[in-house]
């Protein structure tokens, strides 16, 4: 019961500081309505590709770059620690009985309230631009749902990372390193059958993966709704292994203070 | 639990790992203290002598190599969690949150130590009226003074009542003025709320001030302890400071001073020639005649009763307000 209260208590602390700096928000929101109406322009042509299977391009990208904001934006999720161990507020909250799950689940709420609220936004400007979803509102809702799970798999990720090293540098080093890679090694931007074999058989291995072909299913004519449950099942259990690793990353913390 | 003490450790000991082929460096070897519920016990020691590393132990943030340690009665080692129930911390940086006003600093500390919403907000209130914060409560504590932000990470250690409180050196970088204002708050605190206060500084007038006990550090030991005037009426007699004149012989100096029947302890630091005597004011006029005799000028003389700088001193060969002049 403390868990849930500590939880509820540190996610609102967080989104406090978010409502009295809103150009976080704003700034956030910037590169990723670029890359819809910039590679929207650019590779319009794909769809015109013989074996390319995602009707109109935009339509096709949108999913892709709800995802790619989700991603980028939960790479962030463990700057607030290192804020808060260069005070001593981090220092302040181990020594209390404060739930150390709470501590890790309360990042990734308030992360996942910025990913609804940017995708809300970004889905807005997807439709002024022409995109229409054939899937509807219970299309969109899943596609939201998968965008949130994908923000917990790699906010905690980013949790653990920023409890290990403690460095703003290491974090944002090794979260540029991942998510391009991971960001290309899916069908965020091109249908991945176009692609070298590998790619497509990496792909299926990738989270990133899975939160596209979830969300981008979710929102089609003919929904396959079997692989909608099964890739968001794969989510479900990559962010519940996330978090389980992100509050063993409070030990290593502790072992090296 | 009544008659144990608030804070025992037996034989701390810390390491940490030197880095890139850099031996281990060894932060505590084998330090034990004492201090009795509702006393105040000040750590003293000049900068990595392994007071940081005791609070971090004690405060369940760090574990120690060896040695064994109980706080409000519970091991730290084995029981942290009814550890961290009992205890507020005050690191060295700010443990206030700059984006929040202070009474939501205070209410989220309350609540993340079980009090109820209300309860929280009550002792929020409660306390910012007792620090004389009140007019900035709802103001972002980002815009605050030193001060004041120092006066409410010390609140937000107390917020839950705590049965012990760590303050690692709560007025360091604060001007004297504010210096003096949290002296006189935690004074006034720890006879209201009963709480056991572990302190670490490095400001002699600190420790006299606040502490019951002083335990002074060095190289991760403890090489003294007592309260304020035991240290110092161990040292028997007075303090004899004579400066001397430029391009002094501090040698000849020294061999003047000890012909000099009834003085102790005489060491030359710097251009400061120091010794003790039972009765100092008697001895200044025979040393400042020997010291002329043996060529030795000398510029001004002084005795004073001994302060816990001459205690340091003694104990560790060196002056403290001349290590901290020479760090400032």
């Amino acid at each position: 019961m403390s868990a849930v209260v500590h939880t509820a208590a540190l996610t609102a602390r967080q989104l406090r500081a978010f409502l009295r700096v809103p150009a976080f928000f704003a700034m956030n929101l910037v590169q990723p309505l670029i890359w819809l109406l910039l590679f929207g322009q650019l590779f319009r042509s794909v769809a015109q590709i013989p074996g390319f299977t995602g009707g109109d391009y935009l339509t096709f990208l949108t999913p892709g770059v709800v995802m790619m904001m989700a991603m980028f934006g939960a790479a962030w999720t463990g700057a607030g620690y290192i804020q808060d161990m260069e005070r001593g507020v981090m220092d302040r909250l181990l020594t209390s009985p404060t739930s150390r799950t709470a501590m890790i689940v309360s990042t990734l709420a308030y992360q996942s309230v910025l990913t609804v609220l940017q995708t809300a936004v970004l889905l807005v400007v997807a439709w002024t631009a022409g995109v229409r979803f054939d899937g509807g509102a219970v299309g969109v809702g899943v596609l939201v749902l998968a965008a949130v799970l994908l923000t917990v798999v790699f906010g905690a990720l980013s949790d653990a990372v920023a409890l290990v090293t403690r460095q703003h540098n290491a974090l944002i080093g090794i979260s540029q390193l991942l998510a391009f890679p991971v960001m290309f090694l899916s069908s965020a931007i091109m249908d991945v059958s176009l692609a070298p074999s590998w790619v497509g058989a990496v792909a299926r291995l990738n989270p990133f993966e899975w939160a596209v072909v979830a969300g981008r299913e979710a929102v089609s004519a003919s929904t396959d709704w079997g692989s909608v449950l099964v890739h968001l099942g794969l989510l479900a259990a990559a962010g519940a292994l996330g978090v389980v690793a992100a509050t063993a990353a409070f030990r290593v913390y502790r072992r090296s203070a | 639990m009544q008659n144990s003490p608030a804070l025992d450790a037996h034989g701390l000991v810390k390491t940490y790992p030197g880095g890139r082929g850099r031996p281990p460096v060894t932060a505590l070897a084998g330090l034990s203290l004492t201090a009795r519920t509702g006393s105040v016990l000040a750590l003293l020691g000049p900068n990595g002598a392994g007071k940081s590393t005791t609070v971090k132990i004690l405060s369940t943030l760090s574990r120690a190599d060896a040695g064994t340690a109980t706080v409000a009665g519970h091991d730290v080692a084995h029981r942290p969690d009814q550890v961290r129930r009992a205890i507020g911390l005050v690191a060295q940086r700010s443990v206030v949150d700059p984006m929040d006003t202070g009474t939501e600093n205070l209410v989220l500390a309350g609540r993340l130590h079980g009090l109820s919403a209300g309860e929280a907000r009550t002792r929020a209130a409660e306390l910012l009226d007792v620090f004389g914060l009140a007019d900035a409560a709802h103001r972002r504590a980002g815009t605050w003074s030193g001060g004041m932000v120092r006066k409410l990470d010390v609140a937000v250690g107390l917020v839950h009542r705590p049965q012990v409180l760590f303050l690692d050196e709560p007025t360091t970088g604060l001007d004297p003025e504010a210096r003096a204002e949290l002296w006189a708050q935690i004074e006034r605190l720890v006879r209201l709320e009963q709480v056991t206060v572990l302190l670490t500084t490095h400001y002699l007038d600190e420790a006299d001030r606040l502490a019951d006990q002083v335990v002074i550090v060095d190289h991760g030991r403890v090489v003294a302890e007592g309260t304020p005037d035991e240290l110092k009426s161990a040292l028997a007699g007075d303090g004899l400071a004579v400066e001397l004149g430029l391009g002094h012989d501090a040698g000849r100096a020294v061999d003047a001073a000890r012909r000099v029947a009834g003085l102790a302890d005489v060491t030359v630091d710097g251009a400061t020639l120091r010794a003790r005597a039972a009765r100092g004011a008697a001895l200044l006029p025979p040393l400042i005649a020997a010291l002329e005799e043996a060529g030795v000028r000398v510029e001004a003389a002084s005795v004073a009763r001994p302060g816990l700088d001459d205690v340091y001193l003694r104990h560790t060969g060196r002056s403290m307000a001349a290590m901290a002049e020479r760090a400032a």
